[in-house]
């Protein structure tokens, strides 16, 4: 059983409330830091954790923090991003919903170590009920002095305030998620100036995902060395996968970040294996922005090892033959599914969440979507497919913010791994309206699931 | 119906502008546009779009350009149950097509579609943060997770005796 440092209390009925969070060793790393440690330590904690945002970029925390503009007079803030939109992702959810109290202990030592007085949550508008269970934990950690003035006779004041979205993809990029807190469209800001010099209302700013600021909790409680000990590398701690798709056992996972991508996919513990006694096709394992991988790559690397569910692991081999871990979301398609119309919808997905900024984006979307609709409909051209690649490349790179980039690499990796699936579609235009490609050589060769390969 | 807030709505409003910093009331745009769609019919008018532009002392050009950015906020009028089904990629795999295809032909309508007695609207959407619990609608305040065409009469019967 691997090690639980977030969910490891998410069994316990009523976690979801201060008395049973608090009876169950809550608020312990609070209370740690109010009794001994100065702000400069919990950042260097955080430093020696080796913990990583676990948004998606993978940036390590302790140093974003140290990036915060420190102006004599002028208040600071930190901003936990809960707008999880990332297509696959849902595990900031499952803490919210579930962990509410774990969110705002990680909320209090971080606004500590930052000197923030005045904290956002941004949920995303379509978790609508979860702004309730917040609201109410924070009323509860209110009562009992965790959060308001003087917390714990300190003389530290904090108020904790929660901030519903309207629906837009976008507002998960920093910058425009403070744009949207300001009551504006989320238009992504050009960079520099970074939030940490200019961010909400132009004061200094350390935006955070919801799970970043949850494993502050046990990085305090353990310690930074005892953190950066789980993992393998640069990939230290746990990290929570949402697995989603065509497994057994859809949901959301802690995984210490030292087992292989075989054994999360096969193993009775995380994902249980393919659905339906299907094969594995292919998976795109960090969340819909990263380069999906046919079976054979997922699996193994280009070099034949085992590939790790790490940072490190899953990009080797760069974007030609590795993907991301990214936000941990983790999709798995089996041999029924099809590639291209699993792109279009993703196509589709970015063209509909492009704030309009850019040339590239705005238009580049729209067009591979409709490219990518021809192909899947049967009304696509053997050009249209170099046509795509062109689109995307000229995409890449090219934009204020990286959901540009998000667009482009999952066209570019279907079209790089699954080519022929796209060619079979212009050459089978009335085929392909009645079946799918299937697994063809993708899953070459074969895997032995890790159960079975454990009994031989 | 008159675009006017309840007392005690007047008493959120304040409350929500008071999270902010003095000055920066116009952070409550968002939060007060949910609460203006929720008591007008569920939709954004422009009287009701001026009438939270008045409120926040902000010009009605504001409320407009962030009303129409956010894909939650309704520009037209909707049914009194919108069924928000989603379509992307790990839905999709999961039988979301199916799904949809479904609530067309029960509902005799189709995506962007109300039905005559003004009961049901039916809407696509992209990503909702459920993909391991697809096929999936968000249906008001709540997700209505792992659709089945049983799943979807019980929710349609369950609206109608609501309505009723």
């Amino acid at each position: 059983m691997a090690r639980k440092l977030l969910l490891d209390k998410a069994h316990i009925e009523n976690i979801r409330y201060y008395d049973v969070y608090r009876a169950n060793g809550g608020y312990a790393a609070a209370e740690k830091v109010f009794k001994g440690m100065s702000p400069e330590q919990v950042v260097e904690e955080v430093k020696k954790s080796g913990l990583r945002g676990r948004g998606g970029a993978g940036f390590p925390t302790g140093l974003k923090w140290s990036f915060l503009a420190k102006p004599e007079g002028v208040p600071r803030y930190l901003v936990c991003n809960a707008d999880e939109s990332e297509p696959g992702t849902f595990k900031d959810r499952y803490l919210m919903e579930f962990l509410p109290h774990l969110l705002i202990e990680g909320l209090l030592i971080s606004s500590f170590a930052l000197g923030a007085h005045r904290t956002y949550i941004y949920i995303r508008g379509e978790y609508a009920w979860i702004p309730d269970i917040l609201e109410e934990a924070i009323e509860e950690a209110k009562r009992n002095n965790w959060l308001g003035k003087n917390i714990q006779g300190t003389g530290y004041d904090l108020e904790i305030y929660v901030q519903r979205g309207a629906g837009a993809y976008i507002c998960g990029e920093e910058t425009a998620l403070i744009e949207s807190l300001e009551g504006k469209r989320g238009n992504p800001r050009i960079k520099p100036p970074f939030p940490a010099v200019k961010g909400l209302w132009e004061s200094p700013t350390v935006v955070n995902n919801v799970e970043t600021l949850a494993a502050v909790v046990p990085i305090i409680n353990i310690g930074g060395e005892e953190y950066a000990k789980i993992g393998i590398g640069k990939s230290t701690g746990t990290k929570l996968i949402s697995a989603c798709g065509n497994i057994n056992k859809p949901g959301v996972y802690e995984i210490g970040m030292d087992i292989s991508v075989e054994e999360f996919i096969y193993s009775d513990e995380y994902c249980g294996g393919i659905a339906n006694g299907k094969r594995l096709k292919a998976c795109i394992p960090g969340g819909s922005s990263v380069p999906i991988l046919p079976a054979n790559l997922l699996l193994k690397t280009a070099k034949g090892e085992p590939r790790m569910m790490t940072y490190e692991g899953l990009n080797d081999g760069g974007f030609v033959t590795g993907s991301m871990l990214g936000s941990g979301g983790f999709i798995v398609l089996d041999e029924d599914q099809c590639v291209v119309r699993n792109t279009l919808t993703l196509a589709r997905f970015y063209h509909h969440e492009s704030c309009g900024q850019c040339s590239p984006c705005r238009e580049g979307t729209g067009w591979m979507k409709r490219v990518l609709n021809n192909i899947e409909n049967g009304k696509g051209k053997m050009s249209d497919i170099d046509l795509l690649w062109d689109i995307q490349r000229k995409i890449e790179g090219n934009t204020i913010c990286p959901l540009g980039d998000a667009a482009a690499w999952p066209i570019a990796a279907a079209i790089r791994h699954f080519r022929d699936e796209f060619e079979w579609h212009v050459l089978n235009p009335e085929e392909c309206l009645k079946r799918n490609y299937g697994l063809a050589h993708y899953a070459d060769p074969l895997p032995v699931p890790a159960a079975v390969a454990a009994a031989v | 119906m008159a675009v006017q807030f309840s007392e005690e709505k007047l008493n959120k409003v304040k409350e929500i502008i008071a999270r902010y910093p003095e000055g920066k009331h116009k952070s409550a745009l968002i939060p007060v546009l949910h609460l203006a769609q929720e008591s007008f019919g569920g939709w954004l008018s422009a009287e009701t779009m001026d009438y939270v532009a008045s409120l926040l002392q902000i010009t009605p050009i504001e409320v407009y350009e962030v009303a129409t950015f956010y894909s939650m906020f309704n520009m037209q009028p909707v049914g009194k149950y919108l069924f928000e089904v989603c379509q992307t990629g790990p839905c999709m795999i999961s039988g979301s097509d199916q799904i949809i295809d479904y609530i067309k032909k029960k509902l005799g309508i189709g995506v962007g579609e109300t039905t005559a007695d003004g009961l049901f609207t039916l809407k696509t959407v992209e990503c909702l943060g459920a993909c391991g619990y697809a096929p999936m609608m968000q249906l008001g305040k709540h997700f209505r997770e792992h659709l089945t065409p049983e799943k979807v009469d019980a929710i349609i019967e369950e609206c109608r005796a609501k309505a009723n």
